[in-house]
């Protein structure tokens, strides 16, 4: 039950006031730039971009320094500026065999063509604290190679074209936007990987891993890991033909998945699918063996059970916006509806009272 | 592109270089070139929004909707008739009117000094920008090579 009341104005704006000062801490420290949280915070601005589900690197720096750093709350921000924007057109579908890589490998074939290139990757670091970080000094450089000039074609290709991992053709279908139109279940794939890509990593990566973990197990290798800069191009009716609008850095995770075959199939693999704006490998993997345990219906697999493999469980709660929008709602003032509630405890505990007495009394 | 002819290739070639270039780097060599601002009438003034970007499932497969990106349009009309558009990556209005004159001086008699002056020079430190990560990137490529070999 809502009931409107006023008051708490005074106390809210000196809230707020209080909120703005601390969030500059001490003034004897250097104001932060939005250059410096762009550029030296980076993965926290790529995965504010990836779950408020616009590429703006500016934009999600801004709403970091805003938001002091919870991440979840500069995801809200960027979603609410999001609304204000005009649609502008759908992007044709970006070519990620095209992407210009800086990181690509693989954990299935050693010696993919092109090769298993690392980029700047924290595996096979010893996670131990570098004390020299905290003293200024001067950025190592990175070392430079001669780059042969030479396409990376997608690792799971080659399977592809042996036959032996379920194809994947474009049926040429527009697919639906959550943005448009709320989602209705069942949701088709299109739909789930809309919702998983803007989806929270830390859900997700709790739900790959417990289908890792055996419930609703299917097995994953990652075929293919990569990321890097791919254009983005979009037809604009007034000129008749398309045209780059700009370069979004995406990770990409393509999984390979064990299936043993139906009565209507023979044995072959079959594909998880990740992809994320910017550098969020993390995300990617959990985001494609998540899509794989979602179409156990599609490919004739067991349902377990398993919440990752429950369409609605999955699509309802990955949404850390709508999650923490009802989660912290119940912090906000429920007085009557409290005490309607303490009300029927008092009148159920006299009533109860009551009987003992008479009870007592017999 | 297929079947759009010679003319539109160039001229997507140069409308997606403006709207990948870093918006301060057009600026200056818009300035250094000369160029000044020249007259022209809004056909669409600037104008920011946002492109759904779209991705496919498996890379090869269905379509489906990634998440979206801030663009900024425009279309000037110059004095002597001729039309320039521009749609560029991010929400600086400077760069899309820059890219949008550019596009229309290039279709007459500045073509020459826009192309010398500002995308030339655009292009390069693009290519350069690509090589310098390219090159790291080669720096990190795995050389396998075989210990010794279980015979269990």
């Amino acid at each position: 039950m809502y009931v409107a009341v006023k008051g708490g104005e005074r106390a809210i704006d000196n809230a707020h006031a209080w909120l703005a000062e601390a969030r500059r801490g001490d003034t004897s420290v250097a104001d932060l730039s939005l250059a410096q949280v762009r550029e030296q915070l980076s993965l926290a601005v790529n995965r504010v971009m990836a779950e408020g589900a616009l590429y703006d690197p500016d934009l999600a720096a801004l709403a970091i320094k805003q938001a002091r750093g919870d991440l979840i709350e500069a995801i809200f921000l960027i979603r609410a500026y999001k609304t204000t924007l005009p649609r502008l057109g759908y992007s044709r579908p970006v070519e990620t065999g095209a992407m210009r890589v800086m990181r690509r490998v693989s954990a299935t074939f050693k010696d993919v063509p092109g090769g298993q290139i690392l980029g700047p990757t924290f595996d096979y670091t010893h996670r131990l604290l570098d004390f020299t970080l905290a003293a200024e000094g001067a950025a190592p450089e990175a070392a430079q190679a001669e780059a042969a000039a030479e396409d990376l074609p997608h690792v799971l290709g080659y399977l592809d074209r042996e036959g032996v991992i379920q194809p994947e053709a474009d049926g040429g279908a527009a697919p639906g936007d959550l943005t448009r139109a709320p989602l209705e279940l069942p949701a088709d794939r299109a739909l789930r990987l809309q919702a998983l890509a803007r989806g929270d990593e830390g859900f997700l990566l709790g739900l790959a891993y417990s289908s890792q973990r055996g419930y609703g197990r299917n097995h994953p290798f990652v075929g293919e890991l990569r990321i890097g800069a791919v254009a983005v191009e979009l037809d604009i009716p007034e000129l008749g033909f398309a045209v780059e609008i700009g370069e979004l850095e995406l990770t990409e995770c393509e999984t390979v998945n064990q299936f043993t075959g139906s009565r209507t199939q023979p044995a072959q693999f079959t594909r998880g699918y990740g992809l994320v704006f910017g550098q969020s490998e993390r995300k990617a993997i959990a985001m494609a063996l998540v899509d794989r345990a979602l179409r156990w219906k599609e490919l004739g697999e067991e349902d377990t059970g398993a919440p990752v493999q429950d369409e609605e469980f999955v699509l309802a709660h990955a949404d850390n916006i709508q999650a923490t929008g009802f989660l912290e709602h119940i912090k906000l003032p429920h007085y009557v509806d409290f005490q309607s509630e303490l009300e029927l405890v008092r009148r159920l505990r006299r009533e109860a009272a009551g009987a003992s007495d008479r009870e007592a009394a017999e | 592109m297929e079947g759009l002819g010679e003319k539109t290739e160039t001229r997507q070639g140069w409308m997606g270089l403006l709207a990948r270039a870093p918006a301060d780097a057009l600026a200056r060599l818009w300035e250094e070139a000369g160029l000044g601002m020249p007259r022209h009438d809004w056909l669409r003034p600037p104008e920011t929004g946002a492109v759904m970007v779209r991705g496919r499932a498996g890379a090869t497969g269905d379509a489906f909707n990634l998440g979206e990106m801030t663009v900024t349009r425009c279309a000037v009309r110059l004095a002597d008739g001729r039309d320039g558009h521009a749609y560029v990556q991010g929400r600086d209005k400077a760069h899309a009117r820059r890219a949008a004159l550019a596009d229309a001086l290039m279709q007459g008699a500045e073509a020459a000094v826009v192309r010398d002056k500002v995308l030339a020079p655009l292009a390069e430190a693009e290519a350069e920008r690509r090589a310098a990560r390219a090159r790291r990137a080669a720096a990190t490529k795995v050389e396998f090579f075989t210990m010794a070999r279980g015979e269990d």
